[in-house]
């Protein structure tokens, strides 16, 4: 949306390395990044450029190495329901149904039960899941899948919704579906969103600012404003220069790496 | 469960695209079609039986026909009117206790040591390689010195079904405690669900269906086990009186035991079933 104001979401100098056959992997160097509260940024890079990683650090998964991630000024310490994540490959809980999924985290944090209904109705209505609020997830699509997730996160008072490719397993139709649906709810939300893709497209149609980030050692090469007014047309001249000028950022890396 | 899912949904198909439907079945006889399916190979052994046994004289094993009369003098008495009428309730009675008390006993123990062996790398550390060892040797091999501690009687038989019934559902719960898709504990904790309420909200109910499976197991292993079980020198229990008959060559009376164990075993088979279906809806491959 706007400038960045405060600073929801602060990374200082984030390092992390692995231990890999008696190797040390540089899975991400390095790493600065504000984050303003109400924004929308994406990161992107291939595969082994630290954005998952990243994501995960700021998750409270894993530990960084070296550096400092703070939420709010705060160190993160673990995860915690202030960070609500989107996985590519949904982790909703098999033997709950959609409302019961929705309800996990309010329900954990003890909630009162009249409030926790209320919550999980309105979220089930925001993803437009009414009808399927009593099924299980084996019974739902990718696409419903995904709404549920979204819907668990933000029902637990989510601050920062990270997303991990959250639509890569989806077909391509379903992906502009939910891509729409995204943005509608982060514009009637003021969420603030860090989402992980691959996809250039994705990026620039979703995005306040890309940050593009590079493999071996994983690092954050460039950031790019995106200023085109929304909803944004994937086909327009503007959108495609963009698209021109970060795939030329990423593929520098490519042949850097390969001489 | 997934038969009646089936028909759920192909019967809107049938409608719309098999139209001409010649050979389509009025509903009750479609739900007979299964029992008629399953009882076409049991009759043929049935009438296998009877040619190969009925009429002569010197067969060790007796015809079919026999068996029936001798399974009816069993439960209702008035035909043989010997030591074995009318008996039957008492041994299945017996029997039954032993099997669901041994199990009850092995579900006891094997349910809580399963999730911490699962759960804690101490315990499991501790005695997972001790189960591993025991696992192999054979409930029979038990006999005598459970014979020993326990002393002749039903307690030997119900510790043998306890042993019978306590490594499948050990195992299958140790399994499913750990087979936890590690993404559920993320999910969790980033829910807010932390410590020993994950436990309770995520590992339990993630393993439930192998769970589940190991119950199912362990309960058709009581059966297995029970006749062995009763040979401890009880005096009541189908096995007991497989054995006695055994003893006094009358060969209709083990095979009348047998049917009932048979029979008896499926029913049970069929309540764990029923149950885990009713507890496993959300569960798109069980049972």
């Amino acid at each position: 949306m706007s400038e960045p104001t405060v600073p929801i979401l602060e990374l200082k100098g984030l390092s992390k390395q692995f231990e890999f056959n008696g190797d040390r992997i540089d899975a991400l160097r390095d790493a600065n990044l504000r984050v303003s509260k109400g924004e929308f940024v994406c990161l992107i890079g291939a595969s082994g450029c630290g954005k998952s990683t990243l994501l995960r650090i700021v998750a409270g998964f894993e530990k960084a190495t070296r550096g400092s991630a703070l939420m709010w000024d705060r160190p993160i310490e673990g995860p915690a329901p202030d960070r609500g994540m989107v996985f590519q490959d949904y982790g909703l809980f098999p033997w709950l149904s959609v409302r019961g999924n929705i309800a996990f985290g309010p329900t954990s944090r003890g909630r009162p039960r009249a409030e926790v209904k209320d919550t999980v109705d309105r979220f089930v209505e925001l993803v437009g899941l009414q009808r399927f609020a009593d099924a299980y997830p084996h019974q739902l699509s990718g696409g419903m899948k995904q709404r549920v997730a979204i819907a668990r996160v933000l029902a637990n008072d989510a601050e920062i919704v990270l997303m991990d490719e959250p639509f890569g397993a989806l077909d391509a139709m379903t992906r502009e579906r939910l891509q729409d649906e995204l943005l509608d709810i982060w514009q009637r939300t003021g969420l603030t969103v860090l989402f992980v893709t691959h996809s250039i497209e994705e990026a620039i149609f979703l995005a306040d600012r890309v940050v593009v980030m590079s493999p071996g050692p994983g690092r954050i090469d460039s950031q790019m404003q995106i200023t085109l007014p929304r909803p944004r047309d994937v086909v327009a001249a503007d959108f495609n220069d963009i698209r021109r000028e970060l795939s030329l950022r990423l593929h520098s890396h490519h042949a850097r790496k390969a001489a | 469960m997934s038969a009646g899912a089936e028909t759920g949904t192909a019967a809107p198909l049938d409608a719309t695209q098999a139209q001409p439907a010649p050979r389509a079945l009025p509903p009750f006889l479609k739900r007979l079609k299964q029992p008629v399916i399953a009882s076409l190979f049991p009759l043929a052994v049935v009438v296998f039986w009877h040619f190969a046994t009925y009429g002569r004289k010197f067969s060790l094993i007796p015809p079919p026909s026999e068996v029936a009369i001798e399974l009816y003098d069993l439960a209702f008495g008035g035909i043989y009117d010997d030591a074995f009428s009318q008996t039957l309730l008492t041994h299945l009675v017996a029997s039954v206790s032993r099997v669901y008390g041994g199990f009850g006993m092995a579900c006891l123990v094997a349910l809580p040591l399963g999730l911490m062996i699962g759960r804690l790398p101490f315990v499991r550390q501790l005695l997972d390689p001790t189960f591993q060892v025991l696992r192999p040797i054979p409930v029979t091999a038990w006999l005598p010195l459970a014979m020993i501690i326990f002393g002749l009687g039903p307690r030997s038989a119900v510790f043998l079904v306890f042993l019978g019934a306590f490594y499948p559902v050990l195992i299958n719960t140790i399994f499913g405690v750990r087979s936890v898709d590690p993404r559920l504990f993320e999910a969790a904790s980033m829910l807010g669900c932390e410590g020993t309420s994950q436990f309770f909200k995520v590992v339990l109910p993630a393993s439930l269906p192998a769970i589940f499976t190991g119950l199912r197991l362990g309960l058709g292993f009581a059966w297995v086990v029970i006749v062995v079980g009763e040979m401890t020198g009880v005096q009541t229990g189908l096995g007991a009186i497989i054995m006695e008959a055994r003893q006094l060559s009358r060969t209709e009376i083990v095979i009348s035991g047998m049917i009932v164990i048979g029979i008896a075993g499926f029913i049970s088979d069929r309540i764990v079933m029923w149950l885990g279906g009713r507890l496993l809806r959300w569960s798109p491959n069980h049972v």
